[in-house]
Protein backbone atom coordinates (compact mmCIF):
# COMPACT_ATOMS: atom_id res chain seq x y z
CA UNK A 1 0.00 0.00 0.00
CA UNK A 2 1.18 3.27 -0.71
CA UNK A 3 0.87 6.71 0.35
CA UNK A 4 0.10 7.60 -3.26
CA UNK A 5 -2.36 6.71 -6.07
CA UNK A 6 -1.03 6.85 -9.45
CA UNK A 7 -2.90 6.04 -12.46
CA UNK A 8 -2.57 2.53 -12.40
CA UNK A 9 -4.97 2.62 -9.27
CA UNK A 10 -7.28 4.87 -11.34
CA UNK A 11 -7.30 2.03 -14.36
CA UNK A 12 -7.95 -0.92 -11.65
CA UNK A 13 -10.10 0.99 -9.53
CA UNK A 14 -12.49 1.61 -12.60
CA UNK A 15 -12.00 -1.39 -14.24
CA UNK A 16 -12.81 -2.84 -11.10
CA UNK A 17 -15.41 -1.38 -10.52
CA UNK A 18 -17.08 -2.55 -14.29
CA UNK A 19 -17.04 -6.03 -12.64
CA UNK A 20 -18.46 -5.47 -10.15
CA UNK A 21 -21.32 -3.29 -11.93
CA UNK A 22 -21.35 -6.36 -14.43
CA UNK A 23 -22.29 -8.81 -11.55
CA UNK A 24 -24.85 -6.59 -9.78
CA UNK A 25 -26.66 -5.83 -13.49
CA UNK A 26 -29.56 -8.29 -12.58
CA UNK A 27 -29.88 -6.45 -9.24
CA UNK A 28 -29.66 -2.83 -9.78
CA UNK A 29 -32.23 -3.53 -12.84
CA UNK A 30 -34.67 -4.73 -10.03
CA UNK A 31 -34.40 -2.11 -7.69
CA UNK A 32 -34.59 0.47 -9.91
CA UNK A 33 -38.03 -1.69 -11.44
CA UNK A 34 -39.50 -0.95 -7.87
CA UNK A 35 -39.11 2.45 -7.93
CA UNK A 36 -38.19 3.78 -11.75
CA UNK A 37 -37.80 2.40 -15.15
CA UNK A 38 -35.84 -1.08 -14.24
CA UNK A 39 -32.56 0.03 -16.65
CA UNK A 40 -29.99 1.26 -14.27
CA UNK A 41 -28.08 -2.03 -14.21
CA UNK A 42 -28.51 -2.36 -17.61
CA UNK A 43 -27.32 1.28 -18.00
CA UNK A 44 -24.41 0.89 -15.90
CA UNK A 45 -23.16 -2.49 -17.11
CA UNK A 46 -23.39 -0.77 -20.82
CA UNK A 47 -21.39 2.38 -19.80
CA UNK A 48 -18.56 0.83 -17.85
CA UNK A 49 -17.94 -1.75 -20.42
CA UNK A 50 -17.62 1.33 -23.08
CA UNK A 51 -15.69 3.00 -20.63
CA UNK A 52 -13.35 0.31 -19.70
CA UNK A 53 -12.78 -0.48 -23.92
CA UNK A 54 -12.08 3.44 -23.74
CA UNK A 55 -9.48 2.86 -21.33
CA UNK A 56 -7.52 -0.19 -22.73
CA UNK A 57 -4.89 1.95 -23.90
CA UNK A 58 -3.99 3.58 -20.40
CA UNK A 59 -4.24 7.27 -20.05
CA UNK A 60 -1.75 10.02 -18.84
CA UNK A 61 -2.74 10.86 -15.49
CA UNK A 62 -5.33 9.93 -12.72
CA UNK A 63 -7.07 13.41 -14.42
CA UNK A 64 -7.27 11.48 -17.58
CA UNK A 65 -8.53 8.22 -16.16
CA UNK A 66 -11.56 10.46 -14.75
CA UNK A 67 -12.44 12.52 -17.68
CA UNK A 68 -12.38 9.69 -19.86
CA UNK A 69 -15.17 7.60 -17.47
CA UNK A 70 -17.10 11.31 -17.38
CA UNK A 71 -17.44 11.84 -21.32
CA UNK A 72 -18.30 8.14 -21.62
CA UNK A 73 -21.12 7.59 -19.48
CA UNK A 74 -22.50 10.89 -20.33
CA UNK A 75 -22.24 10.40 -23.86
CA UNK A 76 -23.30 6.08 -23.41
CA UNK A 77 -25.26 5.51 -20.75
CA UNK A 78 -28.78 6.91 -21.45
CA UNK A 79 -30.77 7.41 -18.16
CA UNK A 80 -30.32 9.68 -15.36
CA UNK A 81 -27.15 8.07 -14.05
CA UNK A 82 -25.54 9.06 -17.51
CA UNK A 83 -25.37 12.82 -16.77
CA UNK A 84 -25.47 12.43 -12.91
CA UNK A 85 -22.25 10.18 -12.69
CA UNK A 86 -20.95 11.56 -15.73
CA UNK A 87 -20.79 15.25 -14.05
CA UNK A 88 -19.47 13.52 -10.86
CA UNK A 89 -16.39 12.34 -12.75
CA UNK A 90 -15.99 15.46 -14.69
CA UNK A 91 -16.14 17.53 -11.71
CA UNK A 92 -13.91 14.79 -9.83
CA UNK A 93 -11.59 14.89 -12.62
CA UNK A 94 -11.42 18.74 -12.21
CA UNK A 95 -10.18 18.48 -8.43
CA UNK A 96 -7.62 15.91 -8.96
CA UNK A 97 -4.29 16.71 -10.09
CA UNK A 98 -1.18 14.77 -10.70
CA UNK A 99 -1.00 11.21 -7.98
CA UNK A 100 -3.66 10.87 -5.12
CA UNK A 101 -2.79 11.35 -1.60
CA UNK A 102 -5.81 11.50 1.57
CA UNK A 103 -6.81 15.11 0.47
CA UNK A 104 -6.85 14.36 -2.82
CA UNK A 105 -9.25 11.22 -2.08
CA UNK A 106 -11.28 13.67 -0.53
CA UNK A 107 -11.19 16.28 -3.45
CA UNK A 108 -12.11 13.45 -5.63
CA UNK A 109 -15.51 12.40 -3.52
CA UNK A 110 -16.32 16.44 -2.67
CA UNK A 111 -16.16 16.99 -6.71
CA UNK A 112 -18.33 14.17 -7.59
CA UNK A 113 -20.63 14.98 -4.50
CA UNK A 114 -21.12 18.49 -6.05
CA UNK A 115 -21.40 17.43 -8.99
CA UNK A 116 -24.17 15.36 -8.74
CA UNK A 117 -26.04 17.82 -6.63
CA UNK A 118 -25.38 20.45 -9.35
CA UNK A 119 -27.24 18.52 -11.68
CA UNK A 120 -29.83 16.34 -9.82
CA UNK A 121 -30.47 19.09 -7.45
CA UNK A 122 -31.37 16.63 -4.40
CA UNK A 123 -29.98 17.21 -0.92
CA UNK A 124 -29.61 14.16 1.80
CA UNK A 125 -32.87 12.19 2.70
CA UNK A 126 -34.64 12.26 -0.57
CA UNK A 127 -33.70 8.67 -1.55
CA UNK A 128 -30.80 9.43 -4.50
CA UNK A 129 -27.19 8.53 -4.54
CA UNK A 130 -26.62 11.63 -2.92
CA UNK A 131 -27.37 10.02 0.35
CA UNK A 132 -24.58 7.44 -0.42
CA UNK A 133 -21.96 10.06 -1.18
CA UNK A 134 -22.51 12.71 1.44
CA UNK A 135 -21.59 10.20 4.53
CA UNK A 136 -19.12 9.05 1.80
CA UNK A 137 -17.23 12.62 1.88
CA UNK A 138 -17.44 13.13 5.79
CA UNK A 139 -15.66 9.46 6.36
CA UNK A 140 -12.92 10.25 3.90
CA UNK A 141 -12.48 13.79 5.61
CA UNK A 142 -11.96 12.50 9.03
CA UNK A 143 -9.67 10.04 7.79
CA UNK A 144 -7.76 12.55 5.91
CA UNK A 145 -7.75 15.13 9.23
CA UNK A 146 -6.21 12.21 10.93
CA UNK A 147 -3.57 11.58 8.79
CA UNK A 148 -4.76 8.35 6.69
CA UNK A 149 -4.00 7.04 3.75
CA UNK A 150 -5.91 7.61 0.77
CA UNK A 151 -6.54 3.94 0.93
CA UNK A 152 -7.99 4.54 4.39
CA UNK A 153 -9.87 7.20 2.99
CA UNK A 154 -11.54 5.31 0.20
CA UNK A 155 -12.31 2.05 2.90
CA UNK A 156 -14.06 4.78 4.79
CA UNK A 157 -16.17 6.17 2.65
CA UNK A 158 -16.84 3.12 0.87
CA UNK A 159 -18.15 1.81 4.32
CA UNK A 160 -20.07 4.68 4.57
CA UNK A 161 -21.52 4.62 0.99
CA UNK A 162 -22.77 1.22 1.77
CA UNK A 163 -24.52 2.44 5.04
CA UNK A 164 -25.98 5.41 3.20
CA UNK A 165 -27.44 3.03 0.68
CA UNK A 166 -28.94 0.69 3.90
CA UNK A 167 -30.27 4.11 4.86
CA UNK A 168 -32.49 4.77 1.94
CA UNK A 169 -34.91 2.13 2.31
CA UNK A 170 -37.02 3.60 4.55
CA UNK A 171 -36.50 6.90 2.77
CA UNK A 172 -40.08 8.36 0.86
CA UNK A 173 -38.13 9.36 -2.68
CA UNK A 174 -39.11 12.74 -3.63
CA UNK A 175 -36.63 13.13 -6.80
CA UNK A 176 -37.01 11.52 -9.95
CA UNK A 177 -39.14 9.13 -11.23
CA UNK A 178 -39.40 7.42 -7.87
CA UNK A 179 -41.19 10.47 -6.35
CA UNK A 180 -44.38 9.78 -8.05
CA UNK A 181 -44.32 6.69 -6.10
CA UNK A 182 -45.22 8.59 -2.85
CA UNK A 183 -45.62 6.27 -0.02
CA UNK A 184 -45.13 3.06 -2.08
CA UNK A 185 -41.18 3.96 -2.83
CA UNK A 186 -40.41 3.08 1.21
CA UNK A 187 -39.11 -0.15 1.86
CA UNK A 188 -37.18 -0.12 -1.16
CA UNK A 189 -33.50 0.28 -2.05
CA UNK A 190 -32.49 3.57 -4.09
CA UNK A 191 -30.41 1.88 -7.10
CA UNK A 192 -27.94 4.98 -7.50
CA UNK A 193 -26.95 4.71 -3.92
CA UNK A 194 -26.05 0.86 -4.21
CA UNK A 195 -24.04 1.71 -7.72
CA UNK A 196 -22.26 4.47 -5.86
CA UNK A 197 -21.63 2.05 -3.04
CA UNK A 198 -20.09 -0.62 -5.55
CA UNK A 199 -18.04 2.03 -7.27
CA UNK A 200 -16.46 3.69 -4.02
CA UNK A 201 -15.68 0.13 -2.92
CA UNK A 202 -14.34 -0.53 -5.93
CA UNK A 203 -12.14 2.47 -5.17
CA UNK A 204 -11.16 1.30 -1.90
CA UNK A 205 -10.43 -2.04 -3.46
CA UNK A 206 -7.99 -0.76 -5.76
CA UNK A 207 -6.05 1.45 -3.24
CA UNK A 208 -5.01 -1.59 -0.64
CA UNK A 209 -4.12 -3.21 -3.59
CA UNK A 210 -1.72 -0.57 -5.10
CA UNK B 1 -34.29 33.85 -39.04
CA UNK B 2 -36.41 31.90 -37.44
CA UNK B 3 -35.78 30.25 -33.64
CA UNK B 4 -35.32 26.30 -34.19
CA UNK B 5 -36.57 24.11 -31.41
CA UNK B 6 -34.91 20.63 -30.13
CA UNK B 7 -37.26 18.46 -28.94
CA UNK B 8 -35.54 16.08 -26.55
CA UNK B 9 -37.24 12.74 -25.84
CA UNK B 10 -36.60 9.47 -23.62
CA UNK B 11 -38.30 7.42 -26.57
CA UNK B 12 -37.39 8.13 -30.33
CA UNK B 13 -41.55 8.16 -31.69
CA UNK B 14 -42.58 10.99 -28.50
CA UNK B 15 -39.75 13.09 -29.93
CA UNK B 16 -41.12 12.24 -33.92
CA UNK B 17 -44.14 12.76 -32.53
CA UNK B 18 -44.16 16.15 -31.27
CA UNK B 19 -41.93 17.10 -34.07
CA UNK B 20 -44.64 16.36 -36.21
CA UNK B 21 -47.49 17.99 -34.17
CA UNK B 22 -45.45 21.04 -33.73
CA UNK B 23 -44.60 21.29 -37.31
CA UNK B 24 -48.18 21.72 -38.14
CA UNK B 25 -48.61 25.26 -36.85
CA UNK B 26 -44.92 26.17 -37.28
CA UNK B 27 -43.91 25.19 -41.34
CA UNK B 28 -41.40 27.55 -41.65
CA UNK B 29 -39.54 27.23 -38.03
CA UNK B 30 -36.34 23.90 -38.02
CA UNK B 31 -37.50 21.06 -35.54
CA UNK B 32 -34.96 18.80 -34.58
CA UNK B 33 -36.71 15.61 -32.90
CA UNK B 34 -33.00 14.36 -30.31
CA UNK B 35 -35.37 10.93 -28.88
CA UNK B 36 -33.58 7.91 -27.57
CA UNK B 37 -29.96 6.57 -27.29
CA UNK B 38 -27.78 6.37 -29.41
CA UNK B 39 -28.71 2.57 -30.15
CA UNK B 40 -32.27 3.69 -29.78
CA UNK B 41 -33.34 2.28 -26.23
CA UNK B 42 -35.36 3.93 -24.04
CA UNK B 43 -33.27 7.03 -22.99
CA UNK B 44 -31.65 10.48 -23.89
CA UNK B 45 -28.57 11.15 -25.41
CA UNK B 46 -26.01 13.58 -24.76
CA UNK B 47 -24.92 13.27 -28.37
CA UNK B 48 -27.90 13.52 -29.83
CA UNK B 49 -28.72 16.67 -28.27
CA UNK B 50 -25.20 18.31 -28.86
CA UNK B 51 -25.31 17.32 -32.44
CA UNK B 52 -28.96 18.60 -33.34
CA UNK B 53 -27.91 22.06 -31.50
CA UNK B 54 -24.70 22.14 -32.74
CA UNK B 55 -25.84 21.85 -36.38
CA UNK B 56 -29.53 24.23 -35.80
CA UNK B 57 -25.79 26.91 -34.59
CA UNK B 58 -23.99 26.38 -37.39
CA UNK B 59 -27.40 26.56 -39.97
CA UNK B 60 -27.54 30.53 -37.57
CA UNK B 61 -30.11 29.84 -35.52
CA UNK B 62 -30.79 30.37 -31.81
CA UNK B 63 -31.68 27.39 -29.95
CA UNK B 64 -34.70 26.05 -27.39
CA UNK B 65 -34.45 22.76 -26.45
CA UNK B 66 -37.36 21.46 -24.41
CA UNK B 67 -37.86 17.88 -22.41
CA UNK B 68 -40.04 15.23 -21.43
CA UNK B 69 -38.63 14.32 -18.02
CA UNK B 70 -35.88 15.17 -15.27
CA UNK B 71 -33.32 12.67 -16.94
CA UNK B 72 -33.52 13.90 -20.06
CA UNK B 73 -33.31 17.86 -18.51
CA UNK B 74 -30.25 16.64 -16.94
CA UNK B 75 -28.93 15.52 -20.44
CA UNK B 76 -29.80 18.74 -21.77
CA UNK B 77 -27.86 20.77 -18.86
CA UNK B 78 -24.76 18.46 -19.18
CA UNK B 79 -24.56 19.90 -22.72
CA UNK B 80 -25.28 23.46 -21.52
CA UNK B 81 -22.88 23.27 -19.58
CA UNK B 82 -19.75 22.58 -22.06
CA UNK B 83 -21.02 25.58 -23.91
CA UNK B 84 -19.78 29.17 -23.66
CA UNK B 85 -21.24 32.09 -22.43
CA UNK B 86 -22.10 34.00 -25.53
CA UNK B 87 -23.28 30.59 -26.56
CA UNK B 88 -25.68 30.38 -23.88
CA UNK B 89 -27.05 33.28 -24.88
CA UNK B 90 -28.59 31.43 -27.78
CA UNK B 91 -29.17 27.97 -26.99
CA UNK B 92 -31.84 27.86 -23.96
CA UNK B 93 -33.47 25.31 -22.33
CA UNK B 94 -37.68 25.60 -22.08
CA UNK B 95 -38.97 23.91 -18.76
CA UNK B 96 -41.91 23.52 -19.87
CA UNK B 97 -44.82 20.69 -20.56
CA UNK B 98 -42.98 18.76 -23.77
CA UNK B 99 -46.39 18.80 -25.88
CA UNK B 100 -48.15 22.51 -25.26
CA UNK B 101 -44.61 24.06 -24.87
CA UNK B 102 -43.92 22.37 -28.17
CA UNK B 103 -46.77 23.69 -30.46
CA UNK B 104 -46.84 27.38 -28.26
CA UNK B 105 -42.59 27.40 -28.54
CA UNK B 106 -42.86 26.60 -32.31
CA UNK B 107 -46.07 28.72 -32.88
CA UNK B 108 -44.16 31.53 -31.23
CA UNK B 109 -41.33 30.76 -33.44
CA UNK B 110 -43.14 30.64 -36.54
CA UNK B 111 -44.49 34.31 -35.79
CA UNK B 112 -41.24 35.44 -35.64
CA UNK B 113 -40.33 35.60 -31.71
CA UNK B 114 -37.26 35.83 -30.38
CA UNK B 115 -35.30 33.58 -28.43
CA UNK B 116 -36.52 34.73 -24.95
CA UNK B 117 -40.21 35.12 -26.58
CA UNK B 118 -40.23 31.11 -27.47
CA UNK B 119 -38.51 29.72 -24.34
CA UNK B 120 -41.48 31.56 -22.11
CA UNK B 121 -43.79 30.02 -24.35
CA UNK B 122 -42.76 26.92 -24.44
CA UNK B 123 -42.43 27.12 -20.31
CA UNK B 124 -46.66 27.48 -20.99
CA UNK B 125 -46.94 28.41 -17.63
CA UNK B 126 -50.91 29.94 -18.22
CA UNK B 127 -52.01 27.27 -19.54
CA UNK B 128 -52.01 25.41 -16.18
CA UNK B 129 -52.90 28.55 -14.05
Amino acid sequence: MSDTLSVAWALAWIRGAQAVLAENRETLNDLDRAIGDGDHGENMDRGMKAVVGKLADGAEDVQGVLKVVASTLMSVVGGAAGPLYGTAFLRAAKATEGDVDANGAVAIIAGALEGIVARGKATTGEKTMVDSWTPALDAAKAVAESGGTPAAAFRAAAEAAAKGSDDTIPLRASKGRASYLGERSMGHRDPGSLSTAIILKAAADAAEAA
Amino acid sequence: MTVALVIVSHSVQLADGVVELAAQMARNVELRAAGGTDDGRIGTSFDKVNDAVTELRAAGHDVAILTDLGSATMTVESVLDFLDEEELEHVKFSDGPLVEGAVAAAVTAQVGGDLDAVVAAGRARELFS
